[in-house]
């Protein structure tokens, strides 16, 4: 391959990789934004929503096949029923904390994290299970770059979803709310706005999307396991702080950019692949040192 | 800063425990307690089986690393997820030193403490400038990274870890029956115990403490937030360090496998569990995390989701642990 092939190759595979990220930063992102909560149990939502996805796949295949119609509909149903459980999450979990010290809800969300981590762990009995779909794997070209239907597909899905996101909040009630709560909580409840139910709308959100992701990465990878959420959980959170905590489309933005960085980072010669994740974190370490509010973010001075 | 509400202290375990508790935190019972333990725990491998000195040693070794981190999480009140990373640079510094060089154990020790204070001020300095959230992750991402190097070098041993640390040799005896380690881990456990009360009423301790309660105001008055909690963490991390380096000892082989995010979570537990700040709470903690497991294996798998369902009650119920810290109501990051 030239280099040129290398390059156009390197540039998709960071742009689907980082979409990827960037779904499930916003969550991430979302949820800091509101209630200044890391929320640990994200990446595990993301691993769920995978796990949901090939389940539902499994029921649906018999009727409507597993092909492109069977993976949407298990995609929706999946997206509803791990958006719940992240409503369920927040209501049992974070909302009792939310006037606690700030150390405890985040016990707690490791604690929920934990939970979700080993019940899948047991259920599977730590195995890889792969995921089955009726797609083709037969590749084609654009101009030099080549490609495949799957990966052409999925990285519109995600920038779709993106733009929905996106639209959501902006145009939206509801996403108005949202921005507003971030803004100023305590005042929002004075006005008006049951906060709880917004809280729990954008947990919705947040935990609808990562399942989008968890289920196209199964696609992408064709296997699942449970400790699929780990890595990318961290990097979706270094998505987040790249593009700017709290800020929606910082984080769309973090994640494309951190995928991109990770396709060419491992071309430089003596980083390879063994590394990427290293990598990584020595970039979120960068950007806490040098750029702590993120590109999109601004200098916020902490009120008394 | 609007949302601070104190919790009033209420204890659902009745009025027993707690004057009990009320009777520990006077001297005289206190050391009259602690004596008659002492005794006891030199007593215990003359008349015990190798299974149980083997699990006191275990037990040792996390009392002393629960006060590592309990320095870090309950004296200064700043999330660490990533404490077995640190455990990993103390373990691998002596195994490298020891197995590659062939330097005397003993020797090792100071070059452990120095590569955590490095690692300590690497991560630290610049996270413990912003919230303390960002620290709970930086911490979770260092823990990885460092199983991740470990696996990935060539000196470490990579995947198979390191063989042939020697074992250390005091007073031309060289430890190797599981009865020395036990004293070993004893000793250290007793000054691990005895350093954290000098530092908890210490200066130091005292400005941890009013860190941890109102940032702001210490901060007001003078103090140097970010040094002083830069302080915590690499206290905390070379009191890691050091246990690492005597459980390289023991073990005499160690792998990546040894320092997963698991081990960092059961030693938070047990800090979280015990009471975050007071010392014989997080020893006791210390107890619980590595006795249940010991009493319970049939439940095996099942044992960290009930640890997990454990740890959600009690910070929903009482989240100031089993034997909390009685002044320090609050503890906000």
């Amino acid at each position: 391959m030239t280099t040129w092939e290398i390059f156009l190759q390197q540039l998709f595979n960071g742009l689907l990789v980082g979409s990827f990220y960037g779904l499930v930063a916003i969550g991430y992102s979302m949820v800091y934004g509101i209630i200044k909560l890391l929320n640990f149990a994200h990446a595990d939502i993301y691993m769920s929503g995978a796990f949901a996805g090939l389940i539902i796949l499994g029921f649906l295949n018999p009727y409507i096949g597993n092909q492109w119609l069977g993976i949407i509909v298990a995609l929706l149903l999946s997206m509803i029923l791990v958006g719940l459980l992240g409503v369920a999450i927040q209501r049992v979990a974070y909302r009792p904390m939310l006037k606690a010290p700030r150390l405890s809800i985040l016990i707690t969300a490791l604690a929920v994290s934990m939970i979700l981590y080993n019940t899948v762990l047991l259920m599977t009995q730590g195995q890889y299970k792969p995921f089955t779909t009726g797609l083709t794997h037969e590749s084609f070209y654009i101009g030099a770059l080549r490609m495949t239907e799957t990966r052409l597909v999925l990285l519109i899905a995600a920038l779709a979803l993106m733009l929905m996101l996106h639209l959501f909040i902006t145009r939206t009630m509801y996403g108005k709310a949202m921005r507003a709560i971030a803004l100023d909580r305590d005042t929002c409840q004075l006005m008006g706005i049951n906060v709880y139910k917004i809280i729990a709308i954008t947990f919705f959100v947040g935990s609808a999307l990562a399942a989008a992701a968890g289920i196209m990465a199964g696609v992408y990878y064709g296997t699942v396991h449970f400790f699929m959420g780990f890595l990318i959980g961290l990097k979706a959170f270094t998505a987040a702080v790249i593009g700017g905590i709290g800020i929606i489309p910082g984080a769309m933005l973090g994640g494309l950019l951190l995928g991109l960085l990770e396709a060419f980072g491992t071309q430089i010669p003596f980083i390879g692949s063994s590394w990427r994740d290293v990598f990584t974190f020595v970039f979120l370490i960068l950007f806490l040192i040098f750029k702590p509010n993120g590109l999109l973010g601004r200098m916020e001075s902490e009120r008394m | 800063m609007a949302e601070k509400k104190q919790k009033k202290f209420t204890n659902p375990f009745g009025t027993v425990v707690e004057s009990l508790y009320d009777l520990f935190d006077k001297k005289a019972p206190r050391y009259l307690l602690m004596t008659i333990m002492t005794a006891f725990l030199i007593y215990l491998p003359l008349s015990s089986s190798r299974f149980t000195q083997e699990i006191m040693t275990n037990l040792f070794f996390y009392v002393v690393v629960c006060l590592g981190l309990n320095i870090i999480v309950g004296f200064a009140g700043l999330l660490h997820l990533g404490y077995a990373a640190f455990f990993a640079v103390g373990a691998y510094t002596t195994g490298i030193l020891s197995s590659v060089y062939g330097v005397n154990f003993w020797l090792t020790l100071p070059f452990s403490i120095i590569a955590a204070v490095i690692a300590g001020l690497a991560i630290g300095a610049p996270t413990l400038r912003l919230r303390g959230d960002y620290l709970a992750i930086v911490t979770l991402g260092f823990g990885e990274i460092i199983r991740l190097t470990v696996r990935n070098l060539d000196i470490t041993g990579g995947a198979m870890g390191l063989i042939g640390i020697q074992r250390p040799v005091l007073f031309g005896i060289v430890l190797n029956q599981i009865t020395h380690f036990y004293y070993l881990f004893f000793i250290l456990a007793v000054i691990a115990i005895i350093v954290s009360y000098r530092l908890h009423d210490s200066r130091l301790g005292r400005a941890w403490e009013y860190i941890r309660e109102d940032e702001d105001a210490a901060s007001a008055m003078g103090i140097n937030v970010v040094q002083i909690r830069l302080y915590a963490f690499i206290i905390g991390s070379a009191f890691g360090a050091l246990a690492g380096s005597l459980y390289a000892a023991k073990m005499t082989a160690i792998s990546p496998e040894s320092f997963m995010f698991i081990h960092s979570v059961m030693i938070l537990l047990a800090v979280v569990l015990g009471g975050m700040g007071k010392i014989p709470g997080v020893i006791l903690g210390a107890i619980i995390v590595t006795l249940i497991p010991e009493l319970s294996r049939d439940i095996g798998q099942f044992r960290l989701i009930i640890f997990a369902v454990l740890l959600l009650i009690l910070m929903l119920y009482r989240p100031q642990g089993i034997w909390p810290e009685r002044q320090g109501i609050s503890t906000k990051l």
